[in-house]
């Protein structure tokens, strides 16, 4: 695709610079767009949620954002710079693997099946990236692995191998993986959803204590929808690869404007 | 009819050892080239290069598709014309190996397609290296699936040792002959190879077995 790039600013400056923003982005597999253009702005310490039905896009919002899919038109920024993209002779082009890594160094994600490595323990598993990418020394890694697994109620669990948790554990075992790389944005892929209902509370819990706690800017994407009413700062509604409707948990959940926000709404309450 | 003789056997059974002897190391020999050169036909056709993907790929099935014998003969045979002159010994372990790691190298690659997609992703996401990806999640979680694969080759490597007879590797099979044209007798060298060969070969597989349930139990995999 040859898109003008002139018309992307090369980094963002003063007041204008969200943690993340997505400016115009696009994603499509074959002639299936899955995201068109898509305008998106996360601030620093917001919690912002993404819900709306299967195939509106809102896991592959994440999954950009990871860097775990392409896009195919348009930028995303993190923290100011570029992420997709970096600057050269002044234009931006497409990110080579070296500024990718060093981008994605401000970013951590949870997935819905945890993706621990099963062949590690609990602490293994928050060593391995503090030791072999942030170059810690295994007992400051350690300690951070420890002081994390507390956090989220683990300290009994630190040398269990992950077959030997339950579902919740090895999602918090995950989430504590993640924040032992100090990510600037944490992203929660449908981290309820392959769960027990009895267990979901433990992981919530845990995310509720981040928000109100720490300073992270977080991108959820959930069906949890009293969850995501209680803890957002703001809700987006997905369809069709582009935002429908997005407002404060109140004015989405309490007073939704657009139809297919009410219509959606509706589906998932009668589901509950 | 049945003329097995017993003083015979004595005789030549120390002969038949020590070629024993040659025919563990061709085999194990053999094998640690597979191994390693398997790995890298294997991660070879896993890099972004398609032209290296696609050599690789088309290498590993002409070696697959021809036979064993044939490629010995002609490393021994053939490659002095192209001014490549190699000993019996290494010619075989070139042929054996590159042979085995033809097939290694598709025991390695089924192991890593079995890991499953969210590994990549969570190693990504934690900004791993590539190197590190491989060695410290992927091969590890491959191993499981290979080491069943693994072990059978390393059975099948050790019964074509014999193969190297052809060009004059001095292996059990070769000094079996060798007794055989020298004293008219075929009945005990041949009985005795196909028994040695058996008592080493049933051992091995249980060992083989027995190292795979290990393995899965020390990566927590149980």
């Amino acid at each position: 695709m040859n898109e003008d790039m002139s018309k992307y600013p090369l980094r963002l400056e003063g007041s204008d610079k969200p943690m993340v923003r997505f400016m115009n982005v696009t994603k499509s597999y074959g002639d299936l767009v899955v995201l068109d253009s898509l305008d998106l702005d996360v601030a620093e310490g917001e919690m912002v949620t993404v819900i709306g039905p299967s195939g509106s896009g809102k896991t592959t919002v994440l999954r950009m954002l990871m860097t775990l899919e392409t896009i195919n038109g348009g930028v995303i920024y993190v923290d100011g710079e570029p992420l997709t993209h970096m600057e050269k002779n002044g234009v931006l082009v497409p990110a080579d693997a070296k500024h990718m890594r060093r981008m994605r160094a401000n970013i951590g994600m949870c997935f819905q099946h945890f993706n621990l490595f099963p062949h590690m323990t609990a602490i293994e598993n928050c060593m391995e990236a503090p030791v072999h990418v942030l170059g810690l020394t295994r007992k400051e890694a350690r300690e951070r692995g420890l002081e994390l697994l507390a956090l989220v109620g683990l300290e009994e669990k630190v040398d269990e191998h992950p077959a030997r948790l339950s579902g919740g554990q090895q999602q918090r075992v995950a989430i504590a993986r993640a924040l032992a790389m100090r990510p600037k944005v944490l992203l929660f892929d449908e981290v309820t959803s392959a769960l027990d209902p009895e267990v979901i509370g433990e992981v919530t819990n845990v995310i509720r204590k981040l928000v109100s706690e720490h300073n992270l800017t977080m991108l959820m994407v959930t069906h949890q929808m009293g969850f995501a009413r209680e803890i957002s700062d703001r809700i987006c509604l997905f369809y069709r690869g582009q935002i429908e409707e997005q407002g404060t948990p109140d004015e989405l959940f309490g007073n939704p404007q657009r139809e297919r926000t009410q219509q959606f709404l509706r589906a998932v309450t009668e589901a509950m | 009819m049945f003329d097995w003789r017993w003083d015979f056997v004595w005789e030549i059974l120390p002969r038949l050892i020590w070629a024993t002897g040659n025919t563990l190391i061709a085999a194990l020999l053999g094998y640690g080239i597979a191994m390693v050169l398997g790995l890298v036909f294997a991660l070879a056709q896993r890099t972004p290069s398609r032209i290296l993907t696609m050599v690789v790929r088309e290498l590993v099935e002409f070696i697959r598709s021809t036979p064993l014998v044939l490629q010995i003969f002609f490393i021994f045979y053939v490659g002095p014309q192209f001014g490549i002159r190699l000993s019996p010994w290494v010619s075989g372990m070139a042929a054996i190996g590159l042979h085995y790691a033809a097939y290694l190298s598709e025991v390695y690659r089924g192991g890593i397609e079995a890991v499953p997609r969210g590994q990549w992703e969570a190693a990504t996401a934690l900004n791993l290296s590539t190197a590190r990806t491989y060695f410290r999640v992927i091969i590890p979680q491959a191993l499981p699936t290979a080491l069943a694969g693994m072990g059978n080759y390393l059975v099948g490597i050790f019964k074509d040792t014999p193969m190297l007879s052809v060009i004059g590797v001095a292996e059990l099979m070769h000094t079996a002959n060798a007794i055989g044209s020298e004293s008219y007798r075929f009945l005990e060298p041949f009985t005795l190879v196909g028994v040695i060969f058996l008592a080493i070969s049933l051992p091995t597989a249980w060992l083989i077995r027995v190292f795979e349930r290990r393995v899965r139990r020390s990566l927590g995999m149980n």
